[in-house]
């Protein structure tokens, strides 16, 4: 039994969260599918840890989907680079399944809530698949298997804010065009090569020279891949579907959703394409390169300047977002290593920092404001303690995982691109601490309301206090996520063709 | 037999201790107020065992975790750090007994928050004092700066609540800004952070680069107070005075200037330093802090603003000590360590009970008072005489090293610098007790200093005197650190 598991896991991981999300659906009880709910992405967690022991066995797992052997078949590939985001997606979705038992009923009807859990699954099962799957074509449908159940799952907002639904039909469109910019692109180069599975497609592509529809459709696939993970300036649809959507999504979304298609991302431009290529050479110095530079500032000072708390951590997360390319961009082995640590830890710190404000909208039961804020520090320790831990962490202070991140990725432009960009890096951590630090002093030293009493509800806070242990643990023993993401490198970049 | 690593943990734990059990005895205020002497005594027993230790020529250190690679939290005690620690540790039970005597005969409230940071505070130095690496060291440094945040704005007026501001902003962004890039920096060139006997940049950093290196770690280090960015301790004197006298006179400026001395001495090395001319500028930034500071306390007329100007001018001692690159004068810089903070620390007990006992702050005020606190005035005397450098006070033994040293190392506007602001620390430092005794009464002031303060203060007084002939150990052990 064990063995039939242990080697049918690569497909496991993606069917088991996408067969529940079915089964959910038909529970009529609120609370039988959120324990169903539970267990599944518990169960998909563990799964996704024996993979990890699998891979550092094997240090790559290939699994043939029917039996249908490729590059004819659909090809599921585990290895040490996509199973990074694989714990990262397993991880965070347990976590804020076990976070939204609480929450998710104060925001949707009882009649709607098994239908968001069964989305919900979708969504992680999407995700899932997109970061497993070897096939082009394939990664296209996970794509929008995960895009349009996040749609839905943003669109149930409405329920409290009709401005939701705008979110969701932003989101949906741009979404799209990004889904069929991929799929044009990946038309091309089957056109070119005639092969979907994205190993092959590799090797012929380096038998393939001045191809100008190769150029093409690396142009189209790239595009749509980064209007999915956010990169600035395709990221107008993240700030208001992650402040509009059902608080537990957001935690959900902000901490996974873009983190897939940054994989997808780094798989496109250093695995199927080759990173001596010219090509990928210039994308990354004249597109990717400046464009995370232009996010790193620009979300940042969006973020100093936003009200509301939400749509201040959403652009938060393009300035973060703008760290992980950029560590892409430079290209080099150690600092591709230093954008999949930031992968890993930026998860931990966004998914943190949403759950807190969500819990505090949760007691407050309104949108949270800078001005809302007031005086919550005192009324709520537990979730302040966190926020500021997790805050810290994002700011990038020793002894949390934020800082490991940080120290890698300027050790890493250090000694690939000299200090310029050291110093940029630097600028705009310092500048996030501008918006950090507002957001803390209003809840610590601004008076709140005088009837402000709250009574933390354990239910709510145990995911927080789990997630800000992990902040800390991983600022504390950095080795497994550090010696993970540069092995992950190794592997992204090591054959040079 | 306990090993020598334990007493690292007997040292720097009974703060910790104590800190968290405060709160837990707010109601019992003597048992509350006993707790801080007696974790002092425990430490001072940890830090005179591994000072014996380290005197011996021992190695004292310990790795607590691995956070990645050559990055640790670890313990490693150099001579240097094992007299800081000293210091650190034996002052506390003075500054405890004395707070105590301070805060009841003031009237302060919110005791138990005092105490309680205070005992962090006190931690923090002493795991500067004994840290093995650089972030260990930032780590700690920075907990002290927030450790010391809500005793500056004890009063929580609005004054206060400025000054407060004004100090973190300068400490901690410094420190942001500088000091952490500075060992980001240190930490790409040679793939550790940790720190060796003859510095660990040779071979590794560019010449040229040493001075810009050295800029941001000098400029990084706000604790050591070097203009521009000492402002925060003039603003920092809001704080109840046994603050003022343990924190930042003793805990939190010694711990700015040990971190620069061994920047300077384990980072880049004496010879390092010698051989690249990279502290050249800090030599001149650094008498030029001294002068003009010696020159700005004469204009002060509070007592405490005085001592805190007087505290930053013999800081750039210090560091200026450390900057000349000579074995001489890093002795000297590190016994200035020692000999300053006796007698600094005993100059703010004074001023504190001047204010306890007669509620005066200022020095235009004290004429004619000195008959009716002459003990505490004699104190006063005695320490300065210290801070002067007049035998047999312990300071002459460290300006003389100092001196040595600049001589040896050829720089003469050095000895100028030490000399003309010899003079000016006579003359603001005498004037105060020359004012209480030989000038005229205006009114009558009744005036009563509870015992609590007499006795500390008469201790760290004495201190100053038998350190001048129990001088011989710091002397070896600071040999053992230059040679």
């Amino acid at each position: 039994m064990t063995d039939i598991i242990i080697k049918n896991l690569p497909i496991l991981v993606v069917l088991c969260p996408l067969m529940m999300s079915l089964f959910v659906v038909l529970i009529p009880n609120t609370f039988i599918s959120w324990v169903v709910t539970l267990f599944t992405t518990l169960i998909t967690f563990i799964f996704s840890l024996l993979l990890y022991q699998e891979v550092y066995q094997y240090s790559s797992i290939s699994y043939a989907l029917g039996n249908w052997i490729p590059p004819l078949g659909i090809e599921y590939v585990i290895d040490k680079v996509s199973i990074i985001p694989i714990i990262i997606i397993t991880l965070i979705s347990f976590l804020t399944t076990f976070f939204a038992s609480k929450i998710m009923p104060a925001e949707i009807n009882n009649s709607s809530i098994s239908k968001v859990y069964s989305l919900w699954l979708l969504a992680i099962a999407g995700l899932i698949g997109l970061v497993t799957t070897g096939d082009a074509f394939n990664l296209f449908v996970f794509l929008e298997i995960s895009s349009l159940a996040s749609v839905a799952l943003v669109a149930m907002g409405a329920q409290k804010d009709k401005q939701a639904l705008v979110a969701a039909y932003n989101y949906l469109i741009l979404g799209a065009v990004g889904a069929t910019f991929y799929v044009i692109g990946v038309g091309l180069l089957y056109g070119i090569t005639g092969t979907l599975n994205l190993a092959d497609l590799s090797s012929r592509i380096t038998e393939i020279n001045d191809n100008k529809a190769l150029v093409a459709g690396f142009g189209f696939m790239i595009v749509g891949i980064m209007v999915k993970a956010a990169v600035f300036p395709l990221h107008i649809w993240l700030p208001r579907a992650y402040a509009y959507a059902p608080s537990a999504v957001s935690v959900l979304l902000a901490a996974t959703a873009t983190k897939a298609s940054l994989y997808i991302l780094a798989r496109i431009l250093f695995s199927v394409f080759d990173i001596s290529d010219t090509l990928i050479t210039l994308t990354l110095t004249y597109v990717i390169l400046p464009l995370s530079i232009i996010a790193m500032f620009a979300g940042t000072i969006m973020a100093i300047y936003e009200k509301d708390i939400k749509r201040l951590l959403a652009h938060s997360s393009i300035a973060q977002i703008g760290y992980i390319t950029l560590a892409f961009a430079i290209g080099t082995k150690a600092s591709v290593a230093a954008g999949f640590i930031h992968m890993f830890n930026h998860a931990l710190i966004k998914g943190a920092l949403f759950m807190a404000i969500t819990s505090m909208s949760f007691y407050l039961n309104k949108r949270i404001t800078i001005n809302t804020l007031s005086g919550l520090g005192r009324a709520m320790p537990i979730t302040f303690s966190c926020f500021v831990i997790c805050s810290l962490s994002l700011a990038g202070v020793p002894l949390t995982a934020g800082f490991i991140s940080k120290l890698y990725i300027i050790k890493a432009s250090i000694s690939a691109e000299g200090v310029w960009i050291a110093l940029l890096i630097l600028a705009s951590s310092a500048l996030s601490v501008i918006y950090l630090w507002k957001m803390i002093e209003a809840m610590w030293f601004h008076e709140g309301p005088k009837d402000l009493v709250i009574k933390e509800n354990p239910t709510v806070y145990i995911a927080l206090l789990m997630i800000t242990f992990l902040n800390i643990y991983f600022g504390l023993d950095a080795s497994i996520v550090v010696n993970s993401s540069f092995e992950a490198a190794d592997q992204l970049l090591g054959v040079q063709k | 037999m306990i090993s020598l690593e334990t007493y690292i943990f007997i040292t720097i734990l009974p703060p910790l201790f104590v800190c968290l059990i405060t709160p837990l005895l707010s109601k019992n205020e003597n048992l509350r107020d006993a707790l801080g002497p007696v974790g002092g005594i425990i430490s001072s027993y940890g830090a005179i065992e591994i000072f014996t230790a380290v005197l011996e020529g021992k190695n004292i250190s310990i790795k607590l975790l691995q956070i990645s690679d050559g990055i640790f939290i670890s313990f490693d005690v150099t001579p240097l750090g094992a007299i800081f620690g000293l210091v650190a540790s034996v002052l506390w039970i003075f500054a405890a007994i004395y707070s105590v005597g301070y805060m009841r005969g003031n009237q302060e409230k919110n005791q138990t928050r005092f105490y309680t940071y205070y005992a962090i505070a006190v931690h923090a130095a002493l795991c500067i004092a004994y840290s093995g690496d650089l972030l260990t060291l930032f780590i700690f440094y920075e907990v002290l700066t927030f450790s010391t945040y809500p005793l500056v704005t004890h009063k929580q007026n609005e004054l206060a609540l400025k000054a407060g501001r004004l100090y973190m902003s300068i400490l901690v962004g410094s420190s942001v800004i500088f000091l952490l890039p500075a060992i980001i920096w240190v930490w790409i060139l040679t793939g550790s952070l940790e720190m060796s006997k003859h510095g660990v940049l040779d071979g590794y950093l560019n010449y040229e680069h040493a001075p810009y290196l050295l800029a941001m770690f000098a400029f990084g280090i706000g604790k050591a107070a070097l203009i521009p960015i000492h402002k925060w301790l003039p603003a920092a004197m809001v704080a109840p005075t046994p603050v003022s006298a343990l924190l930042h006179a003793v805990a939190v400026v010694k711990a700015g200037v040990f971190t620069m001395l061994l920047v300077l001495t384990n980072i880049f090395g004496i010879d390092f330093l010698s051989k690249t001319g990279a502290s050249i500028w800090l030599i001149w930034l650094a008498s030029f802090t001294l002068l003009i500071t010696s020159i700005i306390a004469v204009y002060k007329d509070d007592i405490k603003a005085r001592l805190a100007y007087s505290t930053i001018s013999q800081l750039s001692y210090i560091t200026l000590g450390g900057a000349l690159a000579s074995a001489t004068a890093t002795q000297g810089a590190i016994l200035h360590i020692v000999t300053h903070a006796a007698g600094k620390i005993t100059l703010f007990f004074v001023a504190g009970a001047i204010y306890v006992g007669a509620k005066i702050s200022k020095i235009s005020e004290l004429n004619g008072h000195g008959k009716s606190m002459s003990l505490m005035l004699l104190a006063f005397f005695i320490a300065s005489l210290s801070i002067i450098g007049v035998p047999p006070m312990a300071g002459s033994w460290s300006k003389f090293f100092l001196m040595l040293g600049a001589a040896e190392s050829g720089y003469l506007f050095v000895l100028i610098v030490f000399s003309i602001s010899t003079i000016l620390n006579a003359y603001y430092l005498m004037e105060i007790p020359a004012r209480a005794f030989f000038l005229k009464k205006e009114k009558e002031i009744k005036v009563k200093i509870p015992v609590l303060i007499t006795i500390p203060t008469l201790c760290t007084c004495l201190l100053t005197i038998i350190l001048f002939f129990a001088f011989e150990p710091f002397q070896n052990l600071t040999s053992i650190m230059v040679k």
